[in-house]
């Protein structure tokens, strides 16, 4: 039987797709969005890349024009967090004090960004939310020498963005190339190639022991080397954990995230979507979180099926993009863990090429560099998980997994 | 039900190409080709969806009234 009243913790994308996801099948019911920040839902992959660099106006991030959202029907309360939560009473109460209860609670919360140490000097910033993309921005436009701290996708965009608008950048992180983990050395090697061949100096494979200041603003990093880089702002972008501390003690199962079962159920009418929900994949047969966009809304959207009773696992194929540079990079399926990579179409050294990555012998992903639709071509042998040799040529080479066994072998 | 594509915006998915084929496509280089502005009917749930789902939120849909 469907829910008379469903609250959607969170505002951003995951939230707003659960919203869609229930009145497109039907749900007629009260439905109210509680979001943390004032804006209206907006996204959030353009405030790293246009929004930055001044090519997005703030405003344009909007996800919805108005109209669709009062068609929506639901009640937005927006700018105040929610601080506790009543599992058995299905109640949230939020910073100002109210008082929400619903039949379904969905818990679409999103992330925090890591912080360092001595971050609170000025010239510190992190790259989360839409204001904090507007304090970055008005930061570069200054003109200052800029350090990113963080070799993941969000540091390699801002990165990318910032030397984009002429400034002096340098990239640190500890993997051996950017992005070095999921995408192994080959590809994260042609990233780094990349970021290099555009003027951002890379320190690469050495860890942060300290933020430097002067009268409470940032003047450096240090190094583990005990190098100095100089920086009037330094972008911290050392990954996210979910956001959910308000949660400890309510007795929901919290590890890694909001743990749930393969329907995204966290307990009795209380789900999970987006960047928060570590649930079980039937067909990977494992437990995972996914922070990327795709995975938010194509969650919201399965959560709603499920609050309305279709009773269907979430099993997707995880993909996520990346725009750096003239480079626009796509994955589909998972990458991390593998242990063979081929290029399968084009070359990395004209700029343009599809990698397959496999694991065991089955194809578990696949990447494009500036070959989109290409890409997209290869999906299937992810979603089929197709033996590693039917797809990649005899003739090509194919290098085993990267670390100390790293080699490069003919088959 | 008209569909609106924000070209700018759209980053190369093709996620609305595998949700509604009819009314998607895609160029060589990813962008997103808008085969249909008025679908039919039947594949108005789809494209709400590929809607939804579109990673650069570049596909807006004006309801009929």
């Amino acid at each position: 039987m469907n829910p008379s009243s469903v609250l959607v913790v969170g505002a951003s994308v995951g939230g707003l797709a659960v919203a869609e996801g229930l009145r497109r099948e039907g749900y007629e019911g009260a439905l109210t969005l509680l979001g943390a920040e004032q804006h209206l839902p907006y996204d959030r992959p353009p405030l790293s890349k246009k929004v930055l660099s001044g090519a997005l106006a703030p405003a344009q991030t909007q996800l919805r024009p108005e109209a669709a959202l009062e068609r929506l029907g639901a009640a937005l309360v927006l700018g105040d967090p929610a601080v506790r939560l009543d599992v058995t009473a299905r109640e949230v109460t939020t910073a100002a004090g109210r008082h929400l209860r619903a039949d379904v609670l969905v818990l679409a919360l999103g992330l925090q960004p890591r912080r360092l140490p001595g971050d609170a000097l000025a010239g510190v910033h992190v790259l989360r939310t839409l204001d904090d993309a507007i304090a970055l921005r008005a930061a570069l436009l200054t003109g200052p020498r800029v350090v990113v701290v963080g070799d993941g996708v969000l540091g390699t965009e801002i990165a990318a963005t910032a030397r984009s608008m002429g400034l002096d950048v340098t990239l640190v992180g500890p993997q051996p190339a950017p992005l070095a983990n999921q995408l192994g050395l080959r590809v994260g090697g042609v990233l780094a190639r990349l970021h290099e061949g555009h003027g951002v100096v890379l320190r690469l494979g050495v860890g942060v022991d300290d933020l430097l200041g002067t009268e409470g603003r940032v003047s450096g990093v240090r190094l583990a080397s005990g190098e100095v880089l100089p920086a009037d702002v330094v972008v911290v972008a050392m990954g996210s954990r979910p956001a959910i501390g308000w949660l400890e003690g309510s007795g929901l199962p919290l590890a890694d995230g909001i743990v749930c079962d393969a329907r995204c159920k966290a307990a009795d009418g209380i789900y999970a979507v987006g960047d928060v929900a570590w649930w079980h994949h039937e067909g990977l047969g494992t437990g995972m979180r996914l922070e990327n966009r795709t995975n938010a809304v194509e969650q919201g959207i399965a959560v709603a099926g499920n609050i309305l009773g279709k009773d269907r696992p979430y099993t997707p194929v995880p993909y996520y993009w990346t725009d750096q540079f003239d480079v626009k990079i796509q994955v589909h399926g998972l990458l991390s863990g593998h242990t063979d990579v081929a290029i399968v179409e084009g070359d990395p050294a004209r700029g343009q090429f599809v990698a397959l990555y496999g694991r065991h012998g089955q194809v578990t992903g696949v990447l494009g560099w500036n070959m989109m639709k290409q890409a997209r071509q290869f999906r299937p042998h992810v979603v089929e998980r197709t033996a590693w040799n039917d797809v990649v040529p005899a003739t090509r080479s194919v290098t085993l997994a990267d670390g100390p066994s790293t080699k490069t072998v003919a088959i | 039900m008209r569909v609106i594509v924000d070209l700018p915006k759209c980053c190369g998915a093709g996620q609305c190409v595998l949700i509604a084929p009819q009314v998607f496509d895609q160029q060589d280089d990813g962008i997103v080709i808008l085969l249909d502005e008025a679908p039919p009917k039947e594949f108005h749930a789809a494209t709400r969806e590929a809607a939804s789902v579109c990673p650069g939120a570049a596909i807006q849909l004006e309801e009929d009234a």
